[in-house]
């Protein structure tokens, strides 16, 4: 009676079992990081999305200001396809060098959007301006979005990268072959870590982001 | 540096000039270092209204706190005003971000929160709006509020009109909003009828062929009923609900007879099982009734909102 009680309970054991020792090695950890960051990505993506979907709009407002700096302007544009231009998939998250293309290319594209923004500061007419103004308002939100949603993908990859390299866990990522993910680096490197230059004589600067 | 203290003086003015200037750029880099000083730390959320710059007076925090809680207790929607002098190292929206992350103000299921958040000296305030309310108050409404509203009061220095047009303006985006009211009966904390059935249901067969499989069938029942009466009695706090649901649960697993026939009977003692404790779990939410406020948990907040100078 014993035994055939035992039988009984061989699949449940079994089952049992199994869960154990693969929520043991992390098997499933792996699995809900890396959906994880799969969906912090998209949201990533989709805040840059909507970034280039408002420079079309924000391009035709200040062609109306005919005395606009066109170098400013051009730069903004051959940025933004150069952004559209590169798509990183979820598939794609696991090669740096696509997610270092990239990031730059993205990232030219905010340095030349925030100069436009600062430039505009020295034109009246564009400040008294409401449609621009108003898309100057969702630009920043997006910016900020941008920023959040980089946090988060940042902060998944960080703790999918930790269950990959520490121990028992890199055992798991080696047989299903898991590798570490590239998370964001600063692309302008040498760039912040130089001190900006302050001019106070110059009427052309002007305070960058608000 | 003990044979440095021993030559003469004169041998000793190099050595001292390069001391000075050691000293010197340690100063420079000890300065630089100060400025790049730790963020500032997140307020407990001990009210709707957090005054860390002593802008408002009693009666004006007071007013404004019970705005918000009729306004909590009308729609459900949580808004918390934090004032501070500065948010220096970061900026206005850093902060506020990091703020709104930590509290999750917003109702635990619908995560409608909003933050207005002032720096005083630093001129600069913001509304932070969670994912879930980004409908009802957009970037550009959220700006037009601070910018129409709130900072040409913050000019005239009269901070509490201020806040005080910015909250209302917020309200009345919030109430156009189809968001879900607050229940008006039954906090958080109790068990519903649904809740129960979906227990005595899908955790008592289970418990019950598991318990009836080790134990046999009279016992396990016992031990399933005992447990599965435990349980509810802790959830629900009633002793009667507890014994009809462990009566319950004792005759369905008996009637049912998932276990190992013929078990020895006899009298058993409580066994415990397992699984009622993954029961247990996940329930939790603060009832926010009374005079105390705590943050509803559910605000998720993605960077929306807008931020202002004046």
């Amino acid at each position: 009676m014993m035994l055939s009680r035992l039988s009984r309970l061989t699949p449940a054991i079994v089952i049992l079992s199994t869960t154990l020792a693969l929520s043991g090695c992390g098997y499933n950890d792996f699995q809900r990081l890396d959906e994880q960051t799969k969906s912090a990505w998209a949201e990533v993506l989709n805040q840059y999305q909507r970034r280039a979907d408002l420079i079309p709009n924000l391009v035709e407002t200040v062609k109306g200001e005919t005395s606009f700096e066109q170098e400013t302007l051009t730069r903004v544009i051959e940025a933004r396809s150069r952004a559209t231009a590169i798509q990183v998939s979820p598939e794609t998250l696991n090669d740096p060098q696509a997610m270092e293309r990239f990031q730059q290319a993205q990232g030219q594209l905010g340095g030349a959007l925030s100069r436009l923004l600062a430039v505009s500061e020295n034109y009246p007419n564009l400040k008294a301006n409401q449609a621009f103004q108003d898309l100057r308002v969702q630009l920043e939100g997006t910016e900020n979005r941008v920023t959040v949603a980089r946090n988060r993908y940042i902060d998944s990859v960080q703790q999918y990268n930790v269950l990959a390299r520490s121990f028992p866990t890199n055992l798991t990522a080696m047989i299903f072959s898991y590798s570490p993910k590239a998370g964001f680096t600063v692309v302008n490197e040498a760039e912040i870590s130089t001190p900006p230059k302050v001019d106070f004589g110059g009427a052309g600067q002007s305070p960058g982001k608000q | 540096m003990s044979t440095a203290m021993r030559t003469p003086a004169l041998q000793l003015l190099p050595w001292l000039r390069l001391l000075a200037a050691v000293f010197g750029l340690l100063l420079l880099l000890w300065v630089t270092d100060a400025q790049a000083q730790p963020v500032q730390p997140v307020p407990a959320l001990s009210a709707r209204v957090i005054d860390r710059s002593a802008t408002l007076n009693a009666t004006q925090l007071q007013a404004l706190e019970q705005k918000l809680a009729r306004f909590e207790a009308e729609r459900g929607s949580q808004i918390v005003v934090l004032m501070l002098p500065t948010t220096a190292p970061e900026d206005i929206a850093a902060y506020a971000h990091r703020v709104a992350d930590n509290w999750k103000i917003g109702r635990r299921e619908i995560g409608d929160g909003i933050l207005l958040i002032v720096a005083k000296d630093d001129r600069r305030v913001r509304i932070e709006v969670a994912r879930a309310l980004e409908g009802a108050v957009p970037d550009l409404a959220a700006y037009q509020i601070i910018d129409r509203l709130i900072t040409p009061a913050f000019r005239q220095n009269d901070f509490d009109a201020g806040v005080n047009a910015g909250v209302d303006a917020l309200m009345a985006r919030i109430r156009g909003e189809e968001l879900p009211l607050p229940a008006t009966t039954a906090p958080a904390n109790e068990l519903s009828i649904e809740d129960l059935g979906a227990f005595l249901f899908i955790a008592v067969p289970v418990v019950g062929a598991f318990l009836s499989g080790i134990l046999g069938r009279k016992l396990g029942a016992a031990a399933t009923g005992g447990a599965a009466g435990l349980v509810v009695k802790l959830l629900t706090g009633s002793l009667l609900i507890g014994l009809l649901a462990g009566g319950a649960a004792l005759v369905f697993v008996l009637v049912l007879g998932i276990g190992g026939g013929g078990g020895r009977g006899g009298p058993g003692g409580f066994h415990r099982g397992g699984g009622p404790v993954i029961w247990g779990g996940g329930r939790g939410g603060g009832g926010g009734g009374g005079g105390g406020f705590s943050s509803g948990g559910g605000g998720s907040f993605g960077g929306g909102g807008a931020s202002g100078r004046w």
